[in-house]
Parts: structure tokens; sequence; C-alpha cells
């Protein structure tokens, strides 16, 4: 089967009910997306499906009906997407592990709402857990990326 | 090599003989501490200057041994060595090490010892605590009981300034002007002149010289990283996907694995059927071992899903096959002969409290509750004849180089482990399962590197989980001040039970039953805490914070009671019964910042919280509303006496995750048992906290103990018996069991 992946073109011989995480993982050697829990509770396998955030975990291969942007098509450290940047501002991580799918979940939700309310943040970011608890400061990285990219 | 002047090697510059242009030196050496482990991998042209510095003609490179879980050490590491070395961060690599005895972790035996953190009276009782036994076996590198920290602080600082002397003997001797006319700035040595002379350029000469190990550590005034906001070494990696994790990893000829163990844990695999999972795509290998089945394949989720069409028949489990029988162990434990230690009594308790006309009695519960940091557990290993290759996180890397060796029946030395980032583990990574299989499975496939992944329900079913336990409290109020306190711990022994995991069952008494309740820095009149083990049960093992997370709870919300039974306020009797200058800071930091005594809003209450764990104290006020839609946290104000703080950033990050990792289990998470198994297999049945239920968490630190103090556990203790205080103050409901949801409904 054909997908696109950050603007890069791959056929894979897999199974249609292959989740996407694993795809993307072991297959085409694409690690800024994980695994953490295998039924959408976690959040930390998120990606874009154009432009969409949707857990890779619970996306099946063959369902796959555009194109995907994992973390490193989102923005690298040479070239930051502004929710990346303002991660970084906010210095956010701590284990990091969960960053990835908390930094593609705020970057669609930003992109669909470019003003949020805190209780809209609240909402769009609390399906994506961080066991170390970094939530203080992905709310305070939330908006300032929300201010950067209105400005932008 | 051999640029700069030759000086003939003191007998104490172990192995440098063995390096090219190498040279090994630093304060470790002098005391005749163990072998620098840096020289016996040095190539040429790299001069290793003791185990935590090696300079070539590539770049600088710091060893940070101590495992970054998360909590920030290996930036915390690189801040102290660069202070002195007078680089910065931005001119550095920094890597985890080889596992050695030259990382020994010098401050966790202190931390063990049974006598209070501010209280030398008791040091004899040192010599005979089964904490400190426990750390002579474990021997050498052990990232653990918030220990990195003060571990690091005076060895780091040596080392950088170990080498940058040096390098600045060796400009000297290149250029014949006196060292003490050098500076250094920025990875160089600079002449008086102006001109630069890079310490890549000198690592050679360097290695010639002896070792400048005179060397005076700078006075804070002089610092330029320690103490400032400064940006973690990870944190663009970690905001773009590149952070390389175990299970990120790629090994050459790699293939996946997972496995499917006796969910009763630590039983033994009687019997299975493979037929169908024979057939599926991807599927390498099926391994029978004692414990379970392992599939090789060439997928994750195509071994996942192997697994899953295997049919296995379980032995049953050595612990109470149901969760009641747990209880009922821990409600049979406060007898005589269960009786632990007696780790307190001031005054006379039973005096006390049959002449008081009133007595206050509350028992309390405390669950199991597992670890399940984010990333799963896993490992890569490959096996071959003569050595093992194991990637993967650990917290003790040098005792699982040795625990594979006595598995495969080899040399430890043969054993190589390559620790790796962790994501997260708050006592996870301690334990050895996924080293164990990945081990067990790279065996029947030599010289094929296998990733083992463990699956989240996986991860569940085989956690180490945090020791049960239930406390009972009689105590007594006289003229609006508490005047006896009498509590009595039973908890399943969490070191014990790890340690004997470890082969090495250690006699004594248990230091983490009463951890942060016999401790308490509280000036009771009649006073006893005495600590009960209940016999081994599930297995369990250290969870952040260990002890101090169920004993803690139990103190300070009995206090609570006795404070409101007396009428009293409960920040105002903490301060009049405080007994100690530090405690008695932290209570009036929280007092300050929370404005506490301010009228508050219909429907909130505040509670505040004080314990003392890993020698830390720390004081935690939390205010709640109770709504319409339930309990919601609004702020939390916490204060801790750590010392001296290395890294701001880093301390604001674990003082706050710390205070959410405490509230969100006692809030959400449990783990119980059903027909032997756990009955919660995935976060949406243990999730912690999510970011709707986070408060606002204020954050300060006081540096007033001349002693430093490690972060990563203390902040976790008071959260919960804060939480429950002002939910009490809120509703009039007073929470004797954790998870809380059991009683109240949260937002």
């Amino acid at each position: 089967m054909e997908l696109t992946v950050n603007g890069r073109a791959y056929t894979v011989d897999v199974e249609d009910d292959m989740p996407l995480l694993w795809v993307l993982r072991d297959e085409l050697g694409i690690t800024g997306v994980k695994y953490g829990c295998g039924i959408a509770q976690c959040g930390a396998c998120t990606v874009h499906v154009d432009g969409i955030a949707v857990r890779s975990c619970q996306l099946a291969a063959g369902d796959v009906d555009g194109d995907i942007t994992t973390i490193e098509g989102l923005g690298t450290p040479e070239a930051l997407h502004a929710v990346q940047a303002a991660w970084i501002e906010h210095q956010v991580a701590q284990c990091g592990y969960c960053q990835s799918g908390q930094i593609m979940q705020a970057a669609s939700f930003l992109d669909l709402n470019s003003a949020p309310t805190d209780d809209q943040i609240d909402q769009a970011m609390s399906g994506n857990l961080c066991r170390c608890g970094t939530y203080p400061r992905i709310r305070a990285a939330v908006k300032t990326a929300a201010t950067k990219l209105q400005g932008a | 090599m051999g640029r700069g002047k030759t000086i003939a090697r003191r007998s104490f510059l172990i192995g440098s003989a063995v390096i090219a242009g190498g040279v090994a030196f630093g304060t470790y050496l002098v005391k005749r501490d163990p072998d620098n482990p840096l020289t016996a991998r040095a190539a040429p042209g790299d001069a290793v200057f003791n185990p935590w510095v090696k300079i070539n003609a590539e770049g600088i490179t710091l060893i940070t041994p101590h495992t970054d879980l998360g909590q920030g050490a290996a930036s915390m590491q690189a801040m102290l060595i660069a202070e002195e070395l007078d680089v910065d961060l931005d001119q550095i690599t920094t890597i985890p090490g080889t596992p050695a005895g030259a990382y020994y972790n010098t401050a966790l035996a202190a931390e063990a010892v049974p006598f209070r953190s501010n209280d030398q009276s008791f040091a004899a009782e040192a010599m005979r605590s089964t904490m400190g036994a426990v750390m002579k076996v474990l021997g050498a590198q052990v990232t653990g009981g918030s220990t990195s920290v003060p571990d690091s602080f005076d060895k780091l600082r040596t080392a950088g300034a170990v080498a940058r002397e040096t390098l600045k003997a060796a400009a000297s001797a290149q250029t014949g002007i006196d060292a003490v006319l050098l500076k250094t700035e920025r990875g160089a040595v600079i002449l008086p002149d102006g001109v630069r002379m890079e310490y890549t350029d000198l690592a050679a000469g360097a290695a010639e010289l002896e070792p400048v190990t005179d060397v005076t550590l700078r006075d804070p005034s002089q610092w330029r990283l320690i103490g400032k906001r400064v940006e973690r070494m990870d944190i663009v990696a970690k905001s773009t996907g590149t952070q390389t994790f175990g299970i990120d990893l790629k090994v050459d000829g790699m293939v996946q694995a997972s496995v499917r163990m006796n969910p009763r844990k630590g039983a033994r695999l009687l019997g299975f059927d493979a037929a169908r999972a024979e057939e599926m795509r991807g599927v390498l290998q099926i391994i029978g071992l004692p414990y379970g089945v392992a599939v090789i394949a060439d997928n994750t989720w195509r071994a996942f899903r192997a697994l899953d069409a295997i049919d296995y028949d379980w032995d049953v489990a050595a612990y109470p096959a149901e969760q009641s029988g747990h209880w009922a162990e821990v409600e049979a434990s406060f007898t005589p002969e269960r009786l632990d230690k007696e780790w307190r009594h001031d005054g006379d308790v039973d005096s006390a409290l049959s002449e008081s006309a009133e007595v206050v009695e509350a028992e309390y519960r405390a669950p199991y509750v597992a670890h399940q940091p984010l990333e799963p557990l896993g490992a890569i290993a490959k096996v071959t004849a003569d050595r093992v290759d194991i990637w993967v996180a650990h917290q003790l890397p040098g005792f699982a180089e040795q625990r594979i060796a006595k598995r495969l029946g080899m040399e430890t030395e043969q054993i190589h482990l390559h620790n790796q980032y962790a994501g997260g583990s708050f006592g996870h990574r301690l334990e050895f399962d996924n080293i164990d299989v990945a081990v067990d499975i790279a065996r029947e496939v030599p010289g094929t590197p296998v990733k083992l992944t463990f699956s989240r329900e996986e991860d569940f079913a085989q956690d180490y989980n945090r020791q049960i336990g239930m406390a009972r409290g009689r105590g007594a109020h006289a003229g609006g001040k508490v005047t006896a306190l009498d509590l009595d711990i039973a908890t399943v022994s969490a070191s014990r039970s790890q340690s004997g995991r470890l082969g090495a069952p250690v006699p004594g008494p248990d230091t983490q039953i009463a951890a942060g309740a016999w401790n308490m820095r509280y000036a009771v009149p009649d006073l006893r805490v005495r600590a009960y083990a209940v016999p081994e049960l599930a297995p369990t093992s250290s969870w952040r914070s260990v002890g101090a997370s169920t004993a803690g709870f139990f103190a300070e919300s009995f206090l609570d009671e006795l404070i409101h039974a007396a009428g009293a306020d409960p920040m105002a009797e903490r301060l009049r019964l405080v007994n100690d200058d530090d405690a008695r800071r932290v209570l009036e930091a929280v007092a300050e910042m929370s404005n506490w005594g301010a009228p508050l809003e219909p429907g909130q209450g505040r509670g505040v919280a004080l314990v003392t764990s890993f020698g830390v104290p720390v004081a935690e006020v939390v205010e709640v509303t109770a709504t319409d839609r339930g309990i919601k946290i609004d702020r939390v104000w916490v204060a801790a006496e750590v010392g001296r703080v290395v890294d701001p950033v880093t301390f604001q990050n674990n003082v706050a995750g710390g205070v959410v990792w405490g509230l969100g289990h006692a809030m959400n998470s449990e783990i119980t048992y059903k027909d032997g198994r756990a009955e919660q297999g995935n976060y949406h049945l243990s999730e912690g906290m999510r970011l709707h239920q986070c408060p606002e968490i204020e954050v300060r630190a006081l540096e007033n103990n001349p002693n430093i103090r490690g972060i990563g556990e203390p902040p976790v203790p008071p959260a919960a018996p804060a939480l429950a205080n002002a939910i009490f103050v809120a509703t009039g409901i007073r929470l004797r069991e954790m998870p809380f949801f059991k009683t109240v409904d949260f937002v």
C-alpha cells in the first residue's frame, strides 16, 4: 500500500489492520511517534492526517486516507514549528516520551482554534497523558504558541 | 603523542599506560578508588582525565553516570562538571558511560540509615539497618533515593576543576608561561595576551602531565551555571521527536519480540498451545520459557498479536487470589509478632491515652499502585558465546551486568550494558524482568540482536507495585492543643520484597514502612510510631518516594484529624508543634505563599501537610472547591528545603511533577487483584492525573541547610494528605482511604 509521510511517498507491504503506529515505527523506522498504550488512552502516538490529529495506534493502515505528518515532519531542530519553539521556551519536557504526541495534538488544535480559552486548552490536551506531570508548562506553552501563531 | 613534557607517572595514574596520549587522574585515584572505566576504551588521542571527563581533538565529552529518567540527571551532572571546567553546555556531549565501580553512589548509603536526617543521636542504628545492608549489597552505581545531586555535587565539580587545572598546566608547559597567569573560558586556556588555546588542542599534552589535584572549588558567588536558569541539554531533542529512547534504538540485524508472562505475578507457565500463532504472518520464532512465552517477529505489533493468539495454562499465584485476601492479611498484622520496629516513643503514650477523657481513633488504607512510566519496559539484547550487549535504561546498570553474567554463566566483564535515556521510571527501572526476558530470548538466537517490547497490558500485569498498607491512629487533645499521637503502620515491606529478588534478603527492620511518619518534625508530648511488617503478598518495589508515600499520608491525615478535634487551626497548630528550623521555615513559606487564613469562597477548603523524606522537609498547601461536578483542585503551594538548588528549571519541574504524581495517584489510581491478576491493565483504569485536573502549582526552594539534597521524591508524600485535609475543610468528608475517587467525585 502507498503512504505519504512527511511529504515522502512510501510503499509498504503490511496487513490492512496493522495500526499506522507500527507501520511508522517498525516498517519505516520513524520513531518520533511513540507507543504508550495501544488503546488511544495516552496520546503518545498522535500524528496528523491531512493536518488533523489522530491516534495512530487506532488507525488501521488500510484506512489511512490522507497525508501523514509525524513530529519529524512538523519541524526540525533547525526549523522549529511555533509549537515546538514554545515547548523549548517553556522547557516543558521531563522524560519527554509523551511530548511528541502532546506537540502534535497542540499543533492540530491551534490550527483549528487560534485563540483558545483556558477551558478549551484543557479539553483539547486532556487526552494526552504525561506521567511526569508537565501539565502546567504544557498549558503555558500552548498559550505562547497561540500568541505566536496569531502574530504570524 | 608525547608532544608535551614527559613526566614519570606515579603509580596512581591507573591505566594511563594503556592509552596513547591519554591520562587518568583525579582525586578518586589518589584515594585508590576503582579504576577509571574510560581508560580501557580510550582511543588514541583521547585524554580521559578522570571517570567523568574525556577530551580529544574532536571534542569534550562528559560522562553522566546517574541514569536520566526524565528527572534531568544528565543536564544536572553536566552543569556541575562544566561549572569548574569552564565550558558551556553547547560545547559538550554527554554520555551515560559504562557501568563501573568508579560511579559508586556515595550518598545513598547515608540516606538509608534509620535515623532522622536532622538527628545524629541514633547513628549506631545505621550499622544494623536493612537499607544500609541493601546498599552494601548493591554496591556500585545506583540512581535512586533522590541522591543524584548529593552524590554528584562535590565529586563532579572536583572532576571539572582537576581537568581544568591540568589543562592549564599543559598550556604552561607548552608556552613557558606560569600557570597562575593563565585563565580559562569557554573551553580554552586564555594566555595573558588573549590568545586562546583550545582544550581540544591541549588534551594530548595534558595527557603527559601529572594531575593537578590541589584544586579549590569556586565560591558560589562565582558560579556561571549552578543555580542559574539554563536550557536543559535534551530539551530541543525532546521537543522535536529526535531524542532516542531505548525503545527507539536500532541495531543492525535486529528482530522484534514481545512476551506474555504469567499474569499471576511470579508464578509459572504450566503449558501452552501456539498452533495458531505459528501460522501468523511475521512470526519468526515462539519460545516457551519457565514463566511465559516469547514471540520473535519482524514487527512488534505482529509479536503482540501472536501472543494474543496463544492459549496459556498458568499456575496459581503464590499470594491471595482476591483483593480481600490481601486486606485481610494487612488487617491481621497489628500484632506483637509482626512488630517490625518501634521507631519512636516520646513521653508515655499509653498513660496519656488512658488518662484522656476522649480518644480520637481512625484507620487509614493505602492500596497497591503501579509505576507505569509512559515508555513501556523493553531492552535490546545480543548474546554470543563470549559477549553480551544489552541496550536498556536502568537505575542499577552495574548490578544488571552482574545479574546477566550469573544468568548465563559468564563473567561480568563479558557483559556490556549500554544505558539509555528512559521515558520515565518512578522506580520501575530498578527491577529486572525486562532484562531477564530479553536475555532469555536472545540466548535462543545467538548473534541476533533482539528488541523486546512489553505491551502496556503486559507492563501493568508485571509491575512491582507500591506497598499496600494500613494505619491505625489513636490520639488526644486538651485545651485546643494536640497532646498525644499514637500511630501504628502496617505495610508489606517493599524493601524486603525488592532485596529478596536481588538475592540478598536482609535482616533487621525496614526503614521504609514508617518513613515520613516516625521522623515527623513535631514535638507532640506523647508520641509513638510503630511499624508492622505484613508478610509478602503480591511482590512490591520502590515507588517514587517509597515508604513516605503511604506513611506520610497516614501521619499527616491523622495529625490533621487531631488538630480539627482540638479546634485548632491546621497551620497554626503545626507551627506550634514543629521542632526543627528547616521544617518550620517550609511551613512558614507555604503559609505566606498561600496567604493562609485569608477568607475562602463558599465551598472552598484548604489543607496543609508537612512530610520529611530523603532528608527534605516539604510543606504543601492544597486549595480545593467543592462544585456540583465534583471536587476541583484549584491551587497548590509547595516549599522544600534542599540546601542548594543546582538547576532551578529542573527543580521547579520535579517539584511540580511530584505534586501531580502524588495528587493524581491519591485521587485516581490503585491496583487490585482478582483471580490472582491485577485488574487494571491499561491507563483507562489507572491514569494518575490528566491535564484538566491539574491545579496551578507555585513552588519555592529554601536553601538554608548546609547539606545539599535531591528533589525527585520528597514533593510526593505531602500531596495526598494535603488534598485530603483540604477536602475535609471543603466538604466535611474525611478521606481515610486512597484512591479518593472511591469516596468523592473529582471534576
